[in-house]
């Protein structure tokens, strides 16, 4: 196998390698044999009906959810059993959550520096200087010293993005980051992920925003009953969808 | 004209107005809250007639018959000249000394002032939230003051401190130990318990619910028996620690068990997502306890923390029952000495009791409301 990355040979060729991933909730098989690789530097939508394993499987790439069956490697580190090996995977992998979830007893600015200061152990000064530059990023320095509860939907997801980015993350995964905002911030969160998609960081984005697929996806996912359906270029995704699922689906978001 | 009304665009905006300025004052806070019904009057009138009827008794008996000063029971007994005698004050004042102390040593109770004092410093430093340093305070709380209490009063021979058994320890002195040493280990190892209840490792688990359990379904008479009683059976003698160290042991475990119950409750109120969102940023179990679980399951419970506190404050007086003299003791100890048998002694001894657990518990409480109240606002700016 020839590696042509420009670094060291031991530099990992791919940002996320899924490789017949099977999980079960009791009897219930919510994963079926999924197998994806995301290159580094690649945007990824995934797309399906609810209950189809969309989120599940994203949150296997952060260990946030076990399974019975198959392997995850992330940035050349195998997911194991090793609460050490998983926190060093996450230390790497920022995640944006439907529900925000800020820590409500710190301040925006608390949020942000809470990781770097304890996990990165990097000086405070520092990392306050680091937040204020993600937060002006995404638009909010103003609000440092609030707490979370006095900031709309919109601001609080902008938070979330800029509390995942202060890790400085290889990898930053999205789940449904729009679902819980009123129609009115859907776009200030959706311009934020727009912006950050062009600095080249790998991003896995499960959400409905067709428009954000077509704009900034390399490769657009469909998934649907736990599988792995349909993986196609965004163009050729939406104007050719080759499977019935997937056009029944699209059919029904895109009206 | 209907039809007029199905379309509307409005011409001017309509401005913010005061709102109406009914109900004020004093008059208008009564008739809003004392009068608003006939049950509300009814009520009321009900309460006021009970508060005039009770409360010029008791000023009666406290404070304008009372007994201020006397040698001797004499000055507490009704005479032709003095027909109602009221609450004999000057029975307290003559043993306050034995109430604060026990049989501690006269020549040493000045030690125990000084722990009084040491202690009422670390509180104030760490429980007034403006105070400069108060991490510094915190370990002056929980790691200087306990080794300079012990010094202080079980004494160190080696800097002229001669020892003082805890048989000689008593009153005031007794129940400040044994409630702050209570307070002070059942909230962490409470802590630990309910962490323990939820844990992932099923020995963990098994081991707190068993303990949590087990104490919580035994009297605190009963712990305090087994410790006093049961402990020596097992331990050989030279190794059996001190009486009050038993009863201690007892009742920080008894404590814990509770405090785990009420921090757990804490626990499961906070949101799976707060726990995701600390392990997606990468912060490891302890951290992620420490920084982000904790800090908010405790902010939800400090009611209950609190209410275990007044509780177990209030729960120091049993330990009177394997024969240490705690305040309460000392008071039924001196209700009986023949120098002062009145009708009036044991109800001034009594109410003197309730007036010191009362101020105790109702500091602690109104304490806790105003941390309430400010993390409240805090929180919400």
């Amino acid at each position: 196998m020839t590696v042509t990355t420009e670094k060291s040979g031991a530099e990992p060729q791919w940002a996320v390698e899924i490789i017949a991933l099977n999980k079960w909730y009791g009897d219930f098989h919510v994963l079926r044999d999924i197998n994806l690789t995301v290159a580094k530097g690649e945007r990824i939508v995934i797309c399906g009906p609810s209950g189809g394993g969309k989120s599940t499987m994203l949150r296997c790439i952060n260990r946030l959810e076990d399974w019975q069956r198959g392997r995850v490697v992330v940035d050349g580190k195998e997911l194991t059993d090793d609460p050490k090996q998983i926190v060093a995977v996450r230390r790497d992998v920022g995640m944006v959550f439907q529900q925000f979830n800020l820590f409500p007893h710190l301040t925006v600015l608390e949020n942000c520096t809470l990781a770097p200061i304890w996990v990165r152990h990097m000086p405070k000064k520092e990392a306050e200087e680091l937040a204020m530059r993600y937060l002006r990023r995404v638009k909010i320095p103003d609000q440092a010293l609030k707490y979370p509860a006095r900031l709309s939907g919109g601001q609080q997801q902008r938070v979330a993005i800029a509390r995942a980015l202060c890790m400085s993350p290889n990898i930053m995964l999205f789940d449904e980051p729009t679902s819980a905002l009123d129609p009115e911030m859907v776009k200030e969160v959706l311009n934020t992920m727009v912006e950050l998609a062009g600095d080249g960081i790998t991003m896995l984005v499960v959400t409905h925003e067709m428009g954000f697929a077509r704009q900034v996806a390399d490769r657009v996912i469909f998934m649907a009953d736990g599988q792995i359906v349909e993986i196609n270029e965004p163009k050729a995704f939406f104007d050719h969808p080759q499977h019935e699922r997937t056009r029944l689906f699209l059919q029904q978001v895109l009206h | 004209m209907a039809a007029a009304e199905k379309i509307y665009l409005r011409q001017t905006p309509a401005a913010p107005l005061p709102p109406p300025a009914t109900r004020a004052g004093i008059l208008g806070w009564m008739r809003a809250n004392l009068f608003s019904s006939p049950l509300n009057i009814a009520l009321t009138i009900v309460c006021a007639g009970f508060i005039l009827w009770v409360a010029p008794q008791l000023l009666r008996f406290f404070i304008f018959d009372a007994v201020w000063s006397g040698a001797d029971r004499q000055a507490c007994l009704a005479s032709p000249q003095h027909p109602d005698v009221g609450a004999c004050w000057a029975f307290i004042r003559v043993w306050s000394s034995y109430f604060v102390y026990g049989f501690y040593p006269a020549a040493d109770r000045w030690r125990v002032d000084l722990f009084f004092f040491a202690l009422a410093f670390g509180i104030v430093w760490v429980a007034w939230l403006g105070a400069p340093r108060r991490g510094l305070g915190a370990v002056y709380l929980f790691v200087v003051l306990p080794v300079l209490s012990y010094v202080l009063l079980s004494g160190l021979p080696l800097l002229g401190l001669e020892n003082v058994p805890t048989t000689q320890w008593g009153g005031i002195l007794v129940t400040i130990v044994v409630a702050t040493v209570g307070i002070a280990a059942s909230l962490p190892l409470g802590i630990l318990l309910a962490l323990g209840r939820r844990s992932a490792m099923p020995a963990v688990r098994f081991f707190s619910v068993i303990f949590i359990e087990f104490v919580r379904g035994v009297p605190l008479i009963t712990v305090l028996f087994m410790a006093s009683v049961m402990l020596p059976l097992f331990v050989p003698d030279r190794f059996s620690p001190d009486k009050l160290v038993r009863a201690l042991i007892g009742v920080a475990l008894f404590a814990s068990a509770y405090m785990a119950e009420v921090v757990r409750g804490g626990l499961v109120s906070i949101s799976r997502g707060q726990y995701e969102a600390a392990q997606a940023l990468g912060l490891p179990y302890w951290r992620m306890m420490g920084l982000v679980i904790l800090p908010q399951a405790l902010q939800v419970t400090l009611p209950n923390i609190v209410n275990t506190f007044i509780g177990l404050f209030k729960d120091t007086t049993l330990v009177f029952i394997v024969g240490i003299f705690d305040f309460l003791r000392t008071i039924e100890a001196a209700r009986g000495d023949p120098h002062w048998i009145t009708p009036v002694t044991s109800v001034t001894g009594y109410a003197f009791a309730a007036l010191f657990y009362f101020v105790c518990c109702y500091g602690m409480s109104r304490y806790a409301r105003n941390v309430e109240a400010r993390l409240a606002r805090a929180h919400r700016r």
